[in-house]
């Protein structure tokens, strides 16, 4: 058995729900959103409203999380595939996982100021 | 007619790389051959082409080759269907270590065939003295997996064997794998799923489904596959 301790899941199955179940969430806040951006016009009142109910918040939070969860292992399985040399591969997971952990964390300011 | 090759040549004792080499053979208007009939009378005029082959009817598996940028076995692929394109460009297999000319090393093929554990596992209870029966619902399960003949068609065109080529199984080992899961007489299926539930022997599997597209016995193993990562699912949740 193949040992990874570079991915997120614990597992492949584990992974592979992840990948799965974090991919609906995304979907179902871009739906989220589209729904909000058809039916109202955007103006900087019905857009901060939008972003200061409880509900919007929480699932954009939750969004940001999948996202992370997302990236995570979807990154790795790309570098996984494409780059070969360990220590370049060791970096870019690194780099690109920050990324998407700044990515939550300024979320999480960013919705707390609304 | 003037039938038109390019071929693929390297050996390494005598040349510092691959090149492709460029062959022609005379066949009669309005009759045809296999692709292996036509590498053989090649090697009738330059005895220093080397490729593999046994059966030669689709039998044994031994001369995979990629033909025009698709792989398939020579012997049973005309050259009619594959002479639209004006030059036949015969290549060996990609992404496996080529020792000379079309005759690739298929190690890491094997290897990963054999950590399937491709043989009947049964507990001590269960062989019994003499013949060890299927119904034919159960023997029904077997069938579009036990006739791979393992020619490596489908693994050496699947992008995720190229890159993995040591973790990933690849479709022929995992159809094997599925043959075995889901035979009645199989008592290891648990261990067997254990022994696949990391995250790159099943689940490198993308489902691109280039291994269905080539393999010459007309076998789904992406569907194979498909059965297996339920099982492992359902042993998850
Ligand atoms: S599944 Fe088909 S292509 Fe793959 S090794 Fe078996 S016979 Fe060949
Ligand atoms: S379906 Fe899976 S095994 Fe078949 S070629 Fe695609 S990735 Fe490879
Ligand atoms: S020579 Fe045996 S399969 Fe082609």
């Amino acid at each position: 058995m193949v040992k990874v301790a570079g991915t997120f899941g614990r597992s492949g199955v584990h992974d592979y729900i992840l990948l799965r179940a974090s991919a609906l969430i995304l979907l179902a806040y871009t739906l989220y959103l589209v729904g909000f951006v058809a039916s109202s016009d955007i103006t900087y009142a019905t857009w901060s409203g939008f972003f200061s109910l409880t509900m919007t918040k929480v699932f954009s939070l939750f969004a940001l999380i999948a996202m992370l969860v997302h990236a995570w292992i979807g990154l790795w399985q790309v570098l996984t595939d494409y780059v070969k040399c360990t220590k370049l591969r060791g970096a870019l997971q690194f780099l690109l996982t920050s990324v998407a952990f700044i990515y939550v964390l300024s979320g999480f300011v960013i919705l707390w100021g609304v | 007619m003037n039938v038109n090759f390019s071929i693929y040549r390297y050996n390494p004792d005598v040349d510092n790389k691959p090149y492709m080499q460029d062959a022609s053979l005379d066949v009669p208007e309005g009759s045809d051959m296999m692709v292996l009939d036509a590498l053989i009378l090649l090697k009738e005029k330059d005895a220093t082409l080397s490729f593999r082959r046994s059966c030669r009817e689709g039998v044994c598996g031994s001369d995979g080759v990629n033909i025009n940028g698709k792989n398939g076995l020579a012997c049973i692929t005309p050259l009619s269907d594959v002479l639209s394109k004006g030059k036949i460009v015969i290549r060996p297999l990609p992404g496996l270590p080529v020792i000379r000319d079309l005759v690739i090393d298929m190690a890491q093929f094997y290897t990963q065939y054999e950590k399937i554990k491709p043989y009947l596992i049964t507990d001590a209870s269960k062989p019994p003295a003499g013949e060890f029966k299927q119904s034919p619902e159960e023997r029904k399960h077997l069938d579009g997996l036990y006739e791979c003949i393992l020619c490596a068609c489908c693994s050496t065109s699947c992008p995720s064997f190229w890159w993995n080529p040591e973790k990933f199984i690849g479709p022929a080992g995992l159809l094997a794998a599925y043959r075995f899961l889901i035979d009645s007489r199989d008592s290891a299926t648990e261990e067997r799923l254990s022994n696949l539930d990391d995250a790159f022997s099943v689940f490198r599997c993308h489902g691109i489904m280039n291994c269905v597209s080539v393999c010459p016995k007309g076998l789904n193993p992406t569907k194979a596959i498909g059965k297996i990562k339920s099982m492992l699912l359902q042993r998850a949740i």
